[in-house]
């Protein structure tokens, strides 16, 4: 069974994030990057179905500029056997990717579409939602444990009311969560061995994709500092400041 | 940011100062690129900080203790040292015939340098494996290397260094340790030593010793003493482990810092104990000395990593913590400002600053030339390397154990009172730095290896070379006028040290030994303060290239470069002239200070 696993290179999750002067987005420029920690779960699921026999050959995906071949070469040393690189520089939009993500599973004739439920530089949860619908396939996002059963896989997810577990028939779009499990270290001799693996580099032209131009970005600001507490002395006068403040 | 190192300047460091990735065009390290250290310093920092930082303070607090039968360790070490050998860590530099990763020296070091940062004590086990690979896969036959080599490269077993006695510490001509030939052509090894780190423990399957001692009829002294193999278990032909060899644990040592590594008293010979000779006999001093030069640098870089680690946690305290109003604001009820608003914290801080990256410079640049000897073709050039590293080995080695520790020391000036409880990790960097003046060669034997052996051998060469290097450097930023006036400063310091090198030598052709040796100790930190001044003004020539195409981020760090090599050169270098004054003098005040008057 061939799966393949998007990954995408964000911010690295440590790093402070700066607002840019112009508002225009937040600085990237000289700033440690990364996998999105949530692809690297979905990589790590994916590596160890192919460690129980289950898959047998694992495709790392990214979009994105020159860079992102440091992200394949992660993936790869995680246990990807080799990588697509859709190179394009610049912002691209979820549907775009999605779009991309769809025509390569396509063409490979993959079984499952492993992502990270979100990527946590935008935040925006709708890749492997968007694919799913292009694709016209089955999703179970947010997942916390997957079982693959022939053409089936059992996927346990977080949701508010606790766990739901969704049967879904394969080929089929899952999106990672936190506690699906916990990546590996990298190893150096796989760091060696990923060196020796292709990325094969490709663009939307020749995946035959459109850029969505869907989203808009107006203005980006830092969340606001929280204001001064203020201290109470009496329960009547927390219940005044409440109603003051239109709470309760 | 990391707590372990600033990355910003491990970068600068590798791939600004040194050029690591020019090494790839050497065959032997032809199969890697810069891609590829990268990968392997980042799969090195996320396992040290995530699996090794964690528990740092909880194996300060949790001595290995000895119950008679077992030596006890919190789990969390051998769980952390199985990820460490799983992750291919112990095999970074190891050849690939050996199945190691054959990565350069340099960057080899700079994984340890992560990991000395995290966690020194937990690592200190496997550094001991590598080096008794290291000395078994030159020393050792294909036989050794079989039955002891490989288990230990690959992790399984961990191996020592068994040198020291309890009478014969700096003296190694004094051990006592006997070896007598057995008729099937294995000796039995009998007595006792001392310090051993790493000396028993669970933590692996078994325990190689590599052990110093004499065979009877022995020469006295240094040319006296052969090297052995003493497995704690018996190994068997196909490998699998036997009945337990006749070294066993007398106790431990309880230690001011780096209390992880477990330090035991070894008695070898109670019941029967075998050894079995590396190398021929009597050459066991040299077969050790093999290693040394390396084990120095590394011992050198923990020091640097101790201060280091300390330095980055002070300066995060030091962002966060408000105390005070500044001088020039009177009003009682403004707002305290964060410590490092306080123009004397920031003087501890940049002193903190120029100490530790001044000495990683150092040592990283020693490892690199270790690389470079290893892959020069031309032996002509392979000898120079060779000197360099020598007259390099003792300065890289002590400047960090005296001046990081200095570090520490000012780490926790900068917290103040919680700088001296053990609720911040500053005290316990101080305490594990403070052995790296004490192992490996105490800070005199440095001395005397430098002033006696380095600075004099094949003439003076050695020396030549270095001044030479440092040379290249002041002329290269002479005419820089943002780096003109260390460039000065750093010509003066050069012709001083050769004039004051002078005086000492013609003491010595004079037969004054005991007059130019007593002034070891004050010339180490001479000319230890000169290299690192010659490091220094290298970062701020390499800053200054950097700073023209430098991103707003990137020109902070570059200004921070300057600033600090401006502070090393006005308040540091200066010091090294006064030392100068007083070596050309031939002050005979220690020497010929009476025991009885102290
Ligand atoms: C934590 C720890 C771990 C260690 N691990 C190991 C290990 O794994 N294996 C091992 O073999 N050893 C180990 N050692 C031993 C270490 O190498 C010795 O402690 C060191 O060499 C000094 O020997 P000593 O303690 O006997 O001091 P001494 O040799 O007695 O020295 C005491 C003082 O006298 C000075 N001195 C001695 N001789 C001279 C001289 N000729 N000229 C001028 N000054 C002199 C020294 O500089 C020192 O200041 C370890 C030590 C410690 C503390």
């Amino acid at each position: 069974m061939k799966v393949l696993v998007s990954v995408k290179r964000v911010v690295d999750y440590n790093v402070r994030i700066q607002i840019k002067p112009d508002g225009s987005g937040v600085v990237t420029d000289g700033v440690k990057h990364s996998m999105n920690p949530f692809d690297e779960i979905a990589m790590e699921e994916a590596v160890r179905l192919k460690e129980k026999g289950k898959v047998t050959e694992i495709i790392a995906v990214t979009l994105g500029g020159a860079k992102g071949e440091e992200t394949l070469r992660t993936a790869l040393a995680f246990g990807a056997d080799r990588a697509i690189h859709v190179k394009e520089e610049g912002e691209i939009q979820p549907l775009t990717a999605a779009r991309a993500l769809a025509a390569i599973f396509k063409k490979e004739g993959a079984q499952i579409l492993f992502t990270g439920k979100q990527a946590i530089d935008d935040d925006a949860n709708q890749t492997a939602q968007m694919t799913a619908a292009l694709l016209d396939l089955p999703q179970a996002t947010f997942a916390s444990k997957v079982e693959l059963d022939g053409t089936k896989a059992q996927v346990t997810r977080e949701i508010d009311a606790g766990l739901e577990t969704l049967e879904v028939d394969l080929p089929a779009v899952i999106s990672a969560d936190l506690r699906l499990n916990e990546p590996r270290y990298l190893k150096l001799p796989d760091i060696m061995k990923a060196k020796k693996k292709t990325i094969e580099a490709v663009s939307f032209a020749d995946l035959g994709v459109e850029a969505a131009a869907s989203l808009k970005t107006i203005k980006t600001t830092p969340p606001p500092t929280r204001s001064k507490g203020v201290m109470v002395k009496t329960v009547d006068e927390l219940v005044s400041a409440l109603k003051a403040k239109g709470l309760v | 940011m990391s707590a372990l190192i600033n990355r910003r300047d491990l970068d600068f460091m590798l791939y600004e100062m040194l050029d690591v990735p020019a090494l790839c065009q050497t065959p032997r390290y032809a199969q890697h690129d810069r891609d590829t250290f990268e990968s392997v310093i980042e799969a090195a920092h996320a396992l040290a900080e995530e699996k090794f930082l964690p528990f740092a303070a909880k194996l300060d607090a949790s001595e290995p203790h000895f119950d008679g039968e077992r030596v006890h360790i919190i789990p969390e070490v051998k769980e952390a040292l199985k990820a460490y050998v799983d992750g291919g860590f112990l095999a970074t530099a190891f050849d690939a015939e050996n199945g190691g990763s054959q990565l350069p020296y340099v960057i080899a070091q700079s994984v340890a340098a992560l990991f000395a940062s995290a966690n020194g004590p937990a690592v200190g086990y496997t550094l001991l494996t590598m080096a008794a690979s290291n000395l078994l896969n030159v020393h050792g036959t294909e036989e050794q290397k079989t039955r002891y080599m490989r288990p230990m490269m690959e992790g399984r077993w961990f191996g020592t260094m068994c040198l020291s006695e309890p009478q014969a510490g700096s003296s190694l001509g004094d051990i006592k340790t006997r070896a007598q030939a057995l008729p099937d052509g294995s000796y039995s090894i009998s007595g006792n030593k001392m310090w051993i780190s790493g000396g028993e423990h669970d933590l692996s399957e078994n325990i190689v010793h590599l052990v110093l001692a004499r065979l009877d009829g022995a020469p006295a002294g240094v040319k006296g003493i052969s090297l052995f193999i003493v497995p704690k278990f018996h190994v068997n032909d196909n490998g699998t482990l036997g009945a337990r060899n006749g070294v066993r644990l007398v106790g431990l040592n309880h230690k001011m810092g780096c209390r992880g590594t477990v330090n035991t008293v070894l008695s070898f010979g109670d019941t029967p104990c075998t050894g079995y000779l590396v190398g021929k006999p009597n050459e066991g001093l040299a077969c050790m000395f093999h290693m040394m030069n390396e084990a120095r640098i590394a011992v050198g870089l923990a020091g640097v990593m101790s201060g280091y680690a300390a330095y980055l946690f002070a300066l995060d305290y030091a962002r966060q913590r408000p105390q005070g109003r500044l001088p020039t604001d009177k009003s009682p009820e403004s707002k305290p400002v964060a410590i490092i608003e306080h123009s004397d914290v920031r003087r501890m801080l940049l002193q903190q600053k120029a100490y530790v990256e001044g000495g990683l410079a150092l040592c990283l640049y020693c490892a690199k030339l270790v690389d470079e000897k290893a892959t020069a073709e031309d032996a002509k050039q392979k000898e120079e390397i060779s000197l360099l590293l020598e007259i390099l080995t003792p300065i890289a080695k002590s400047w960090p154990a005296e001046f990081c520790l200095e570090a520490n020391k000012l780490a926790i000036q900068v917290l103040g009172g919680y700088g001296y409880t053990r609720d911040y990790p500053v005290e316990r960097h101080y305490r594990d730095n403070r052995l790296n003046a004490i192992h490996e060669g105490t800070h005199g034997i440095q001395g005397l290896d430098l002033l006696g052996r380095k600075v004099t051998m094949k003439n003076g060469a050695a020396f030549r070379l270095l001044l030479g290097k440092i040379q290249q450097t002041v002329q290269a930023t002479a005419g820089d006028a943002s780096l003109a006036e260390f460039s000065v400063a750093l010509g003066k310091a050069v012709e001083v040290a050769a004039a004051t090198t002078q005086t000492l030598a013609a003491a010595a052709v004079q037969g004054k030994v005991d007059l130019f040796l007593a002034n070891a100790n004050l010339y180490l930190e001479m000319l230890g303060h000169i290299v690192v001044a010659w490091q220094w003004l290298q970062q701020a020539q390499c800053a200054h290239a950097g700073q023209a195409k430098a991103t707003a981020a990137d020109r902070d760090f570059y200004e921070g470069k300057r600033i600090a090599c401006q502070y090393f050169f006005r308040y540091e270098l200066p010091k090294a002239h006064r030392q100068a004054e007083l070596l050309a003098k031939l002050d005979d005040t220690c020497l010929n200070l009476s025991p009885s008057v102290l």
